[in-house]
């Protein structure tokens, strides 16, 4: 019926020349509406923290509005970073960050460059079996890990287990699969006779991947290490599982183990902690962000 | 510099085989452009060559060494890209100097020799900046730079031109004839563009379907091509290939072409056919330029007949006119103030001194 209605009308009706910019103003309406949803959501658990974070405990506790801050202090703040045992945690978690940023590129770099590249015997497989190991989640893995390494301990008397480094081992589990996988779609997108013309210019494989590949895909290199480095730094189970000694536990696991005292939280601290801990990945982001995104992003666009 | 000798090379993947056996000699300074459609091995070879690809079976000899083992790298040979495969991370300057410097040349030399090319292609102003401040035909200079710096043996092109306008394809085509008579390096050039062919190389080879149909000059392929493939491929519009058969009329040879048409053979021919069969069937082959407005005066081997024309494209400096012959579109070449018009009959000449006979089944010309 309206269809008809429709078309009876369709001669006499004028052509809609701005359809094309209404459907647009629409798309950014909704756009706007939803994003405004989005970022209220996940911007209020910070805000409150902050809040929380510049009370006392006293004014935590008594039954005021809980969104403002009557007697603000920097108390918190400034007993977590006079603690040496907060410093502790954040200086492990700093150095298994670092570490293993640097190990997940050391292999995942190469090792993309390779299965992208060198064309060898299983390497398709080898490519996909790398992206399936990333999808068993640690919740599984750890057990078998954690056996893993407490056979060894036996058997060579190396104990790893209770020592901070053992995350060395743990992490690069989660990392240098998503990181590899991303520098093989990275490394895919340079077209071959890049590295055709980098061998008839006589270079080697290694000279390939150090001057022309890095170089090229300096992007998608930095937008792996931020996934690393989150990873890293926000790694909560395994460090919880593997490690129990005060001055063995990073972040994460120190904030909640030792602020939390049975059943007594320590709220405003707690608070305190963890936007500390949330401040350097915030930096780097914000100062790798244009990469990060230009990582993201990669092979969408030629050129 | 150096010749490059092929001895029966053999690219086979899996059960494909893209180049079947192929036997090439170029020699030191020579320009040789492999030409043919896609697919018919031209680029696997010139990748062979590269040693970008094995070779299945037969040897490659660069200046007389075998190289089918040898890495590219180690080949000293220079290699130009369709897509230009310059490094977008450096600079003109850093793109052309790349091997020199993985070669640790001195930094003296480099920037001399950088700047020697950089004079020769006109790109010394770009010589700092970045690939993709560059336009299509700049970028291809620069990647000509990049095979000047090293002054190889070989320089190896690859379909080098086929990613810029038709405009500028002219113009570089006459840059790159240029270069090549200054340095005078062996050159290996792949094209799918007959004309490019014609017009760069000192000799041509034809290839189809993983063989080489014909080796020569480009005017040895253009006026004496050895089969229906070479003949129709070199120049443009292609030639006209129409069925016939020899007949003899009063003890000389005709040419039947249908039941209208039967054109005496001019007397080189006819002593040049005389041995082939007459039930023979065969095909006329014709180029365009050889069929043109009859212009009344009578010349040996020139035949007048009259048709109806099909289509006209007037070109300019001459008209292009289609018309049918017996179910077989024919192509010819006239003056411009011929008269050609859509659908009007015009009295054509055939020259029948410049014709070529085919035999239908195998193709080779007689």
């Amino acid at each position: 019926m309206s269809t008809l209605a429709i078309d009876k009308a369709g001669p006499t009706r004028k052509v809609k020349y701005g359809s094309m910019s209404r459907d647009r103003t629409w798309a950014l309406r909704w756009s706007y509406f939803f994003l405004t949803i989005f970022a209220i959501f996940s911007l209020v658990p910070p805000i409150y923290m902050l809040i929380t974070s510049l009370k006392s405990s006293a004014e935590i506790s008594a039954a005021t509005n809980p969104w403002w801050v009557f007697h603000p202090t920097l108390s918190n703040y400034v007993e977590l970073l006079t603690s040496n045992q907060f410093l502790r945690f954040f200086w492990n978690s700093a150095m298994v960050s670092i570490f293993v940023v640097t190990l997940t590129m050391l292999i995942s770099v190469p090792a993309a460059f390779a299965l992208s590249r060198m064309k060898f015997w299983g390497s398709a497989t080898l490519a996909t079996g790398v992206f399936l190991t990333y999808l068993i989640p640690d919740s599984l893995l750890f057990l078998p890990l954690f056996k893993m390494f407490a056979v060894i301990g036996d058997w060579t008397g190396i104990q790893l287990i209770n020592k901070w480094y053992v995350l060395l081992f743990l992490y690069p589990t989660l990392t240098v699969p998503f990181c590899t996988w991303i520098m093989i779609g990275y490394f895919a997108s340079i077209p071959k006779e890049l590295d055709e013309a980098a061998i008839i210019d006589g270079a080697s494989w290694f000279q390939t991947l150090t001057r022309i590949f890095i170089p090229v895909a300096l992007p998608g290199l930095i937008a792996a290490t931020i996934f690393a480095f989150t990873v890293s730094w926000a790694q909560f189970l395994y460090p919880l599982v593997f490690t129990t000694s005060t001055d063995q536990l990073v972040m994460p696991v120190g904030i909640i183990t030792t602020l939390i005292k049975g059943d007594v939280f320590n709220w405003g601290q707690i608070m305190t902690g963890a936007l500390l801990g949330a401040a350097p990945p915030l930096l780097i982001y914000a100062f790798l962000m244009d990469y990060y995104i230009a990582g993201l992003t990669a092979g969408a666009t030629k050129g | 510099m150096a010749e490059v000798n092929l001895r029966k090379v053999v690219k086979r993947y899996d059960d494909v085989e893209a180049v079947r056996g192929i036997d090439l000699d170029i020699a030191d300074h020579e320009f040789v452009v492999l030409v043919g459609p896609s697919g018919c091995g031209k680029s696997t070879t010139l990748r062979m060559i590269a040693g970008l690809e094995d070779i299945t079976d037969g040897d490659i000899s660069i200046g007389g060494d075998v190289v089918n083992d040898v890495p590219p790298k180690d080949r000293d040979i220079a290699m130009v890209f369709q897509n230009y495969a310059l490094y977008p991370h450096m600079t003109v300057a850093e793109n052309m100097s790349f091997g020199l410097r993985l070669k640790h040349y001195p930094k003296a030399e480099i920037k001399s020799r950088v700047t020697e090319a950089a004079r020769m292609l006109d790109i010394t102003d770009l010589i700092d900046r970045k690939p993709k401040q560059l336009s299509g035909g700049q970028r291809q200079r620069v990647a000509m730079g990049r095979a000047i710096v090293r002054n190889p043996k070989v320089f190896l092109f690859d379909e080098p031109l086929s990613n810029l306008d038709a405009k500028l394809r002219v113009q570089m085509r006459i840059e790159i004839k240029k270069v090549h008579q200054k340095v005078r390096t062996t050159t290996v050039y792949v094209t799918h563009d007959q004309v490019e062919a014609m017009t760069l190389a000192d000799r041509v080879v034809v290839m189809n379907k993983g063989k080489i149909e014909q080796i020569g000059t480009p005017n040895e392929l253009y006026h004496k091509p050895a089969t229906r493939f070479v003949a129709g491929f070199i120049g443009s519009p292609a030639m006209n290939f129409l069925p016939c058969r020899l007949e003899e009329v009063g003890g000389k040879l005709n040419l039947r072409l249908t039941d209208r048409f039967s054109f005496p053979l001019p007397p080189v021919r006819a002593a040049q056919y005389q041995s082939v069969p007459r039930s023979e069937k065969l095909l006329l082959g014709i180029r365009p330029e050889h069929l043109t407005e009859a212009n009344g005066h009578a010349a040996p081997g020139v035949e007048n007949f009259e048709t109806v024309l099909d289509v006209t494209e007037p070109m300019g400096m001459e008209t292009l006119v289609y018309f049918t012959l017996e179910g077989t579109q024919v192509c010819g070449r006239v003056d411009p103030n011929a008269g050609a018009r859509d659908g009007a009959p015009l009295r054509l000449a055939v020259d029948l001194n410049n014709m070529h006979l085919l035999n239908e089944g195998t193709g080779a010309v007689l």
